[in-house]
């Protein structure tokens, strides 16, 4: 079980809660139990969505495990310049 | 990814080291090769028509006169563009940009364009074409954009990100929220309070290279784009979607490239050259001019930012908000979403709030320049705690240091940081000589902080070893900024070879798998990572080969210094093999010896910087003149010192043009007027004095080599150090970028008259 912190805008598409318990074993499985539960999530995680795991923030590598009691922030994906 | 990035803490013979670029010699010969400098057999020169109007619909478009002008090859407009981004919204807007629809959204929005035999018979082609347009009423001020009362740009688009739906559209697509604690807790609190509003004009990202392309499209469905990119995987992606090509059909090649700064990360030109090129079946030349460019290529946001910062008497800072309107162009975006994000990223704070609001104008469609939306962010930001340190009368040093972030420290945007660089370089700050240096009449210091994510991204690298113990690199990462050598010093790291005897360069994109674009710092940060896996790779198969030349085990064999060694007394007879020696005999112990390496180089660690810098006014005049500037920034591990040091100084040098001269002015008719270098005023050398830098090395925890991203953040604290520097100097604190003259006379005479 992990806690999952959404950012603002995306918390508004998932119940109006910014903070949710999940079990997930890495970056992949958390997605998708997110859309499960809150299918509005889908078309944010088609447009990309980063994942801070205590800080070092995942923008591609789904397979990412994410450690028992490791701080989960989903975060915009950004563009660089 | 079966790749360890984690850092090693090892010593270095080559990193660090500060050999001349490979590519120097050609670019300063005039022999290296840009957009414009590639020619095919048969080719014609495109042209595109573009919109005077700022805002108008599209009701009818005749090219029969121009079809029928002797030279002239193809005409398209956006029927030969068809929709085939099958509800991809970002798509959509991405091919309405290279061609209007059924609106022209912004003064310079492509609407047809030519393929003639030469510039001339283009030219009166593009005379000959008769659009008939409905004008309407336009908008290009990012706080008029926002009111409810302003022309709409796009009917469909109801804000985002609200709590309920709105009734009715608006020219505010999105609105974000970022923060946590209690604010208004925060700032019952304090004891100091600065309020202020601010404001930051249009820029570009100035690139002395202009766009330019070769489209070959050929009938059996194969096509070539050569092409002056930051990314030329993402280019071929988008071109072959736009276009209904397959993507391994189409191969993109990379020029040289003349400065992009994130410009260069979007297509405009490219998919009409290849619609041209389809229909007039022969290779056609696209290069913008400088006008089209300012017009129709991708500036920043304009912005308008309010900020509120409050304290207690002890300098610890209580609470912090910011509401962000940034413009987008006429076409969605998520740069406020950004400026958000970025805004309080280098302090400490307990309860922090910031809201972003993407506005839609009728100019350009924004593109990324160079840590997109941060400095202006910064220049809000940072001028109100400088304002807030003087209110309680603290340096402005140490009122940074106390409250600076650490790692530990909960992010404004969310997460807890790992170690990072700010305190270090405010540290560095206080102690540089250049604080201390005296001032004379009419001249102020400022300085400021700034932060900027960085990213990774996919990266794929091959490494080849030639049979005369040379290495060949091939990258698919573009060179903006001297990463070909930067990159060759890593290989030469890995392997234990001479940085001369590594070649490195940019594949094209059937050459190499996917990579992301060079963008968001990742450059060396992604390729370096991928080199030293391909190398490693490599390494398992030099030492696969000693062992077979030696006829011994292969786990008896150890690489060190660019060498196979024979481990154990029992092997006490066998003389190293060097790199050279086992490539020598490669045709007979297997074949080529090679490593490739694909991976997703995640990771890459935030950034700070912290610039100090000196101005004198003319109070007269409200001329202003640079008269010292420092960078101080975290690098992880400089690769390459003098690159680093290049980017370091490449971003304070654009940010000193920003704020005091650069503006994209538009007149009342929405038109741009000024969409050319005499008006638009970019620093020249002789403008800047020598920009002192400072590296700062914290290793990154991510990569081998404890390597971070370095190209953005140096943009990000010089709108603000400057503006703090100017205000200083003048005792009038400064809200609006650029401080041209006009606006520094203005805002002494606002003073004077109270």
């Amino acid at each position: 079980m992990v806690a999952v912190t959404l950012w603002g805008s995306l918390s508004a598409v998932a119940g109006g809660k910014a903070k949710h318990e999940i079990e997930a074993k890495d970056i992949r499985e958390l997605f998708r139990k997110l859309a499960e539960q809150y299918p509005g999530i889908e078309p944010w995680i088609d447009r990309g969505i980063a994942v801070a795991i205590d800080g070092v923030i995942y923008r591609d590598t789904w397979g990412k495990e994410l450690p028992e009691g490791a701080e989960i922030f989903l975060l915009p994906r950004l563009a660089g310049g | 990814m079966n790749f360890d990035p984690r850092y090693s803490g090892r010593n270095f013979s080559s990193v660090g080291t500060r050999p001349i670029r490979p590519d120097g010699v050609d670019k300063v010969t005039g022999r290296a090769r840009y957009g414009a400098d590639f020619n095919m057999a048969g080719q014609l020169v495109g042209r595109v028509l573009r919109s005077p109007h700022a805002h108008a619909i599209i009701k009818k478009i005749d090219t029969s006169k121009a079809e029928k002008l002797a030279g002239v090859k193809a005409v398209i407009t956006a029927k030969d563009l068809p929709d085939l981004t099958d509800g991809d919204a970002a798509m959509y807007d991405i091919l309405d940009n290279s061609m209007a629809r059924k609106k022209a959204l912004y003064d310079g929005h492509a609407v047809a364009a030519v393929a003639a035999i030469d510039a001339r018979i283009a030219r009166q082609a593009l005379k000959l074409i008769e659009v008939d347009y409905e004008v309407l009423p336009h908008v290009t001020d990012v706080d008029e954009a926002a009111q409810h009362h302003a022309p709409l740009i796009n009917d469909q688009v109801f804000t985002e990100g609200l709590e309920e739906k709105p009734a009715k559209p608006s020219n505010v697509t999105k609105r974000t929220q970022f923060g946590h604690g209690d604010v208004h807790k925060g700032f019952a609190e304090a004891d100091f309070v600065v309020e202020r509003s601010f404001k930051t004009e249009q820029t570009h990202q100035g690139y002395i290279e202009p766009h330019a392309c070769v489209a070959s499209v050929n009938p059996d469905g194969t096509a070539e784009l050569w092409v002056c990119t930051q990314g030329h995987f993402v280019y071929r992606q988008h071109c072959a979607q736009l276009l209904g090509l397959e993507a391994s059909k189409l191969r993109v090649t990379s020029s040289e490239i003349g400065g992009g700064f994130g410009g260069k990360t979007h297509v405009w030109a490219e998919p009409v050259a290849l619609a041209l090129s389809r229909k007039a079946g022969r290779p056609v030349k696209l290069v913008m001019t400088r006008d089209e460019v300012f017009r129709a290529s991708g500036p920043t946001s304009a912005t308008s930012i309010d900020v509120r910062i409050g304290a207690r008497k002890d300098g610890t800072i209580t609470a912090a908000e910011a509401t962000l309107r940034y413009s987008c162009g006429p076409y969605a975006g998520s740069w406020a979403e950004i400026g958000a994000m970025t805004a309080f990223a280098c302090y400490r704070l307990e309860n922090v709030k910031t809201v972003g609001y993407e506005v839609l104008v009728n100019r350009p469609k924004t593109a990324a320049y160079r840590a997109p939306s941060a400095p202006m962010a910064a220049f809000a930001v940072e001028s109100s705690i400088d304002e807030l340190a003087k209110e309680l009368g603290m340096d402005a040093v140490d009122f940074r240091i106390k409250n600076a972030a650490q790692e530990g420290t909960r992010a404004s945007y969310g997460p807890v940081y790992g170690p990072i660089g700010i305190g270090p370089t405010l540290e560095a700050v206080k102690k540089h000589p250049h604080m201390k240096a005296p001032l004379k009449a009419n001249q102020g210091r400022g300085m400021a902080c700034g932060f900027w994510f960085n990213f990774g991204g996919q990266t794929c690298t091959d490494l080849n070893i030639g049979m005369d113990g040379t290495v060949s690199l091939a990258v698919g990462t573009v060179d903006v900024g001297g990463s070909r050598a930067s990159l060759s010093l890593v290989a030469a790291e890995e392997l234990g070879i001479d940085y001369g005897n590594v070649k490195a360069i940019v594949a094209d994109t059937s050459s190499l798998g996917y990579n992301d674009m060079t963008d968001g710092s990742r450059g060396t940060f992604s390729s370096s990572m991928a080199t030293i896996s391909a190398a490693r790779n490599a390494i398992k198969i030099l030492k696969d080969r000693a062992a077979q030349m030696w006829d011994i085990p292969v786990e008896d064999v150890t690489w060190e210094k660019g060498h196979a060694i024979a481990k154990g007394e029992k092997y006490g007879n066998l003389s190293p093999l060097s790199l050279k020696d086992i490539a020598a005999k490669s045709g007979t112990t297997g074949g080529p010896i090679a490593g490739h390496s694909e991976l997703v180089a995640d990771g890459a660690g935030v950034s700070f910087a912290t610039h100090i810098c000196d101005i004198e006014v003319d109070p007269e005049t409200g001329a202003t003149r640079v008269i010292r500037y420092t960078v101080v920034q975290d690098a992880g591990k400089a690769v390459h010192p003098t690159y680093v040091e290049g980017q370091y100084q490449g971003g304070a040098a654009q940010g000193i043009g920003w704020a005091l001269n650069e503006e994209y002015i538009y007149g009342k008719d929405g038109r741009l007027q000024n969409a050319g270098f005499l008006d638009y005023r970019i620093p020249v050398c002789s403008d800047l004095p020598m920009i002192d830098t400072q590296i700062l090395e914290i290793p990154n925890p991510n990569h081998p080599y404890g390597v971070r991203g370095v190209g953005e953040t140096s943009i990000v604290p010089p709108l603000a150090a400057i503006a703090n520097a100017v205000s200083n100097a003048v005792g009038v604190r400064m809200t609006h970028i650029p401080m041209s003259p006009p606006r520094i006379l203005a805002a002494l005479e606002a003073e004077r008259e109270g």
